[in-house]
């Protein structure tokens, strides 16, 4: 039975477009006086967040409740070091609680598949983030927000630029639009592309300028200025010359060209402000894709006696 | 007087079926049709036999870290997988950097008399890479130290290296290098390669195995010194340990089992009995290395058992503990990937099993032949059986061992420690 | 009932519409997909004719509230657009193709109580088939047909289908049968 999204290749072309389909009905819920559909009343939605994230959680939890879903968030800070209660004993807690659903963002790749394969509970997975594997709501929602804009994206170029290695929102992404038909480019320094990259059926640049002319979506990605530490690039100054996106880049850009960002933003960093601010940029639209395209996973998963999409069980990658 | 043993239809290494009279310690006799009064009968119809196995890299926990495993049962273990001696890794707690606690090791491994246990000695205090141990007093010590490891670390600082592989000829000792370049691997996970890009997980190149190695290599010669190199892992170690035998120099190397047979795509399940350091590699590696040790680029075969308790390794991957069990199936696995696959023989596994690593660790009574007047330090074992490997019916005390549910060939029957059985009909004796 | 006998049915569905409600002040048609949006739309051609202004038309989908959601996987979701112009205060005529149990139509009620306060709640279908397990009754009515249990009732328009038709299918279930829970 399927009942897990752990990654965005779990998704087949079809399973996405559904997804897709239903966050676009359910988007205009949010025009309506009561923002509510019974859909998931009587489930519960647990969000397990073991890393800080304010803007997921309240995503998905808006979405958890405008389906009528009781919501609990459980917030653990843990580090590696700490020896907190273990994701063990945790996820055998919520089963006991009788959590339905439970919404997941870990530090450490391959936990949401832990909680999904391990035996502990029953629970669907829905993984939202782990470590730097993969992050497949943001996927369909950035996949989202491209199609309410340039509609069918067969063909479509899209340009993923910024820090790709520690990037679980490119991973996704990269996965998710091949799937959708999109042709993928990566851009970034050669010290931010994972080994191995070159079997993951996309381009590869590291000339952001060569780019950016024939891109239909450019999705700048967050790089983090710890990264200069450990040598993945001299300085701020360095990077953002070579890989940010600033107004004269977004000149170079078609008419329909739209700039999109996961957030948050390091402004003057990856992307300048007046890019930021200007019309091409969905990245606000974004947000509340993320609400209509979460409500869309839950009642695809959650809604009926099986789940419409999704990982089986016991699975594999 | 102490119940001798007569061995009935063993074909020693593999060859014509004999008999074997083990008595007094000694291998007495060897021959057909032997008799010996009041001798205990064992019928090794079918079976092999070969010398006792010596281990060349273990961890048995104690003292320490007695939740995951003691002396005890390691050495249970050990017996049960055809061992009759094993060195004991220092990365105990507190380390095996002074005499006084090698001595402790080395008392608890005769008290329990499942094996022979010789501690391997800490190369530097604590193994923080700053000063070296007293490698002296530890060599001088009734455990009579000759390998030196810092393993579970590596010893990087290139002087300090050079110092140790200098300071251990004066007590014909070998430095054993965990070859890890620690700035290349922080907080690694996996082999580094296609799959841990996809998989989220962070790399753990081959270089900083390869260059480690070679950096100790060229000292080792440069100081006319021995080097033993743990656990090799890559084909580009096979080619540079074989290069610098090429040149003459006096380096040996170990592989590990479950190098031999399980490949890195075992992570993508992300579970983390397969987590180990250094870790699985390609299908490329399995088979350079498997070359290798055919051809006698890597030495030995050495298990680098590492028990860990259950809530090491029923966690998410970056929280796990790196090791996995290696005593009770190590012979097994060498048969499946070396003997069968018709790499070896059985007198190659006696080779890189027995004889060399006894050579490398300086062991008098082990690594001996069997003939007549060695000590009776054998092994029957039978390479028809196929079994299952079950993963609960272990006598270590972790669980902790990547093959359950793989059917592998083979079962020792039989464990002789100088004349008196430790492993009987499969059991412990 | 055949193309003419479908058009005849909607031309007095819409004449009853504008009978019962005085005229076309305030009036809302509501389709429930998939094929009572089409008969919406129809309805609402026909009133403009008569009348001489448009009606707001629109849809509802009733997916959500389906009282069996539980029993089956998660079902694809259906448009609803609201016309401008909302609910509020006006009469909703709800269309939909075929009225069986009654519990789609209770199902669009609770739709709608989470879209607005309509004045008063109408009901229109093409075919009635009998068999109610709820108190709905239709204000309109195409065609009564007295069906068994058994028996399944097809409405093809060529809005969707081939043509324009409504038949009986005899006994046996399979798809046909299902297409008719559907349209419950």
């Amino acid at each position: 039975m399927k009942r897990h999204l752990l990654s965005a290749g779990d998704l087949t072309r079809a399973d996405a477009e559904l997804i897709l389909e239903t966050a676009e009905e359910l988007r205009s819920l949010a025009d309506r006086p009561i923002k509510k559909l019974p859909a998931l009343r009587g489930r519960t939605v647990v969000n397990l967040f073991f890393e800080d994230s304010t803007r997921t959680r309240i995503s998905f939890e808006a979405a958890a409740k405008r389906l009528s879903a009781d919501v609990i968030n459980f917030s653990a800070k843990g580090s590696s070091l700490s020896k907190g209660e273990s994701l063990k004993d945790t996820s055998l807690t919520l089963e006991a609680m009788g959590a339905d659903a439970v919404v997941v963002r870990h530090w450490a790749s391959g936990a949401p598949h832990l909680l999904a394969n391990a035996g502990w509970s029953k629970s669907s997975v829905v993984n939202a983030g782990d470590g730097t594997h993969e992050h497949p709501t943001q996927a369909l929602l950035d996949a989202f927000t491209m199609w309410r804009h340039l509609g069918n994206l067969d063909g479509r170029r899209v340009a993923i630029v910024g820090d790709v290695l520690h990037s679980r929102v490119a991973r996704s992404n990269a996965l998710l639009l091949k799937t959708l038909g999109a042709e993928v480019t990566l851009v970034a320094p050669p010290t931010l592309l994972p080994v191995g990259v070159e079997g993951w059926d996309v381009e590869t640049s590291y000339d952001l300028d060569a780019v950016l002319p024939k891109a239909d979506v450019v999705m700048m990605l967050r790089v983090q200025r710890e990264r200069m530490n450990a040598a993945f690039f001299p300085t701020v100054r360095e990077y953002s010359r070579r890989y940010g996106l600033d107004g004269r880049r977004m000149d170079t850009l078609q008419d329909h060209t739209i700039v999109m960002h996961p957030g948050p933003m390091i402004r003057g960093m990856e992307i300048s402000a007046d890019v930021a601010d200007s019309h091409r940029s969905v990245i606000v639209e974004q947000v509340t894709n993320g609400v209509a395209v979460r409500m869309a996973v839950l009642y695809l998963l959650l809604g009926g006696s099986e789940p419409a999409v999704g990982t089986s069980e016991g699975a594999n990658l | 007087m102490t119940t001798a043993y007569l061995v009935k239809g063993v074909r020693v290494l593999g060859g014509e079926p004999t008999d074997l009279l083990l008595e007094d310690g000694v291998i007495a006799a060897i021959g057909a049709g032997l008799s010996a009064d009041g001798a205990e009968v064992v019928d090794a119809d079918g079976l092999i036999a070969l010398p006792g196995l010596v281990d060349l890299h273990t961890h048995l926990r104690e003292p320490g870290r007695e939740d995951a495993e003691t002396v005890d049962t390691g050495t249970q273990a050990a017996a049960l997988g055809g061992f009759t001696a094993v060195h004991a890794m220092a990365n105990t707690d507190p380390v095996a950097d002074t005499a006084g606690v090698v001595e402790q090791v080395w008392r608890l491994g005769r008290e329990a008399g499942h094996c022979d246990v010789f501690p391997v000695g800490a190369v530097t205090v604590g193994l923080q890479g700053e000063r070296l141990a007293e490698l002296g007093a530890m060599a001088d010590s009734a455990a009579r130290v000759r390998v030196f490891s810092d393993d579970g670390k590596c010893v990087s600082d290139a002087v300090l290296m050079r110092r140790a592989l200098e300071y251990v000829k004066a007590f014909d000792g070998v430095v054993a290098q965990h070859a890890q370049e620690p700035r290349l691997t922080e907080d690694a996970q996996m082999n580094e390669g296609e799959l841990s890009g996809r998989l989220g997980l962070r790399g753990w190149p081959a270089v900083a195995e390869e260059a480690v190695i070679a950096r100790d290599c060229l000292l080792a010669a440069h100081v006319d010194s021995r080097l033993h190199v743990c656990h090799v892992s890559t084909a580009g170690s096979v080619e540079i340990v074989r290069w610098a035998k090429s040149k003459g120099w006096n380096v040996t190397a170990e592989a590990c089992p479950h190098h031999l047979l399980l490949t890195d795509e075992l992570a993508a399940t992300y579970d983390p009995i397969y987590k180990v350091n250094p870790p699985l590699r390609s299908a490329a590696d399995v088979e350079a290395l498997r070359a290798g040790l055919a051809d006698g680029t890597i030495d030995v075969v050495a298990t680098d058992h590492a028990p860990h308790p259950h809530e090491d390794k029923d966690c998410e991957w970056q929280a796990a503990a790196f090791g996995m069990l290696g005593l009770e199936t190590a012979l097994s696995i060498v048969q499946q990937t070396m003997v069968d696959t018709g790499l070896i023989d059985w007198q190659g596994v006696a080779e890189r099993m027995s004889y060399t690593p006894a050579r490398i660790g300086r062991l008098e009574g082990h690594g001996r032949p069997i003939e007549v007047g060695e000590p009776a330090n054998v092994v029957l074992y039978d390479p028809a059986h196929t079994a299952v490997v079950d993963g609960t019916n272990l006598a270590s005390l972790s669980r902790n061992t990547p093959y359950v549910g793989r059917e592998l060939p083979g079962r020792v029957v039989a464990t002789f420690l100088r004349g008196t059985p430790t492993v009987l009909d499969g059991k412990l004796a | 009932m055949d193309p003419r006998d479908i058009s005849r049915a909607l031309t007095r569905i819409a004449h009853e519409i504008l009978e019962r409600n005085k005229g076309a002040s305030d009036l809302v048609l509501l389709g429930i997909p998939t094929r009572g949006v089409p008969l919406a739309q129809r309805i609402a051609a026909k009133i403009a004719d008569v009348e001489g202004n448009a009606v707001p038309v629109g849809s509802l989908d009733v997916t959500m509230y389906r009282d069996d959601l539980r029993m089956r996987p998660a079902r694809t979701l259906l448009p609803t657009e609201i016309p401008h112009g909302g609910i509020d205060g006006k009469t909703v005529v709800l269309v939909d193709d075929v009225l069986f149990s009654g519990r789609t139509i209770r199902a669009a009620l609770d739709a709608m109580a989470d879209v607005g306060r309509p004045q008063a709640v109408r009901l229109a279908v093409l075919v009635d088939r009998g068999h109610r397990e709820l108190p709905i009754r239709a204000d309109f009515v195409g065609k009564n047909l007295p069906t068994s249990l058994v028996e399944s009732v097809r409405v093809r328009l060529s809005e969707f289908d081939d043509d324009d038709a409504v038949t009986i299918a005899g006994a046996g279930g399979g798809p046909a049968a299902r297409h008719e829970e559907d349209a419950r």
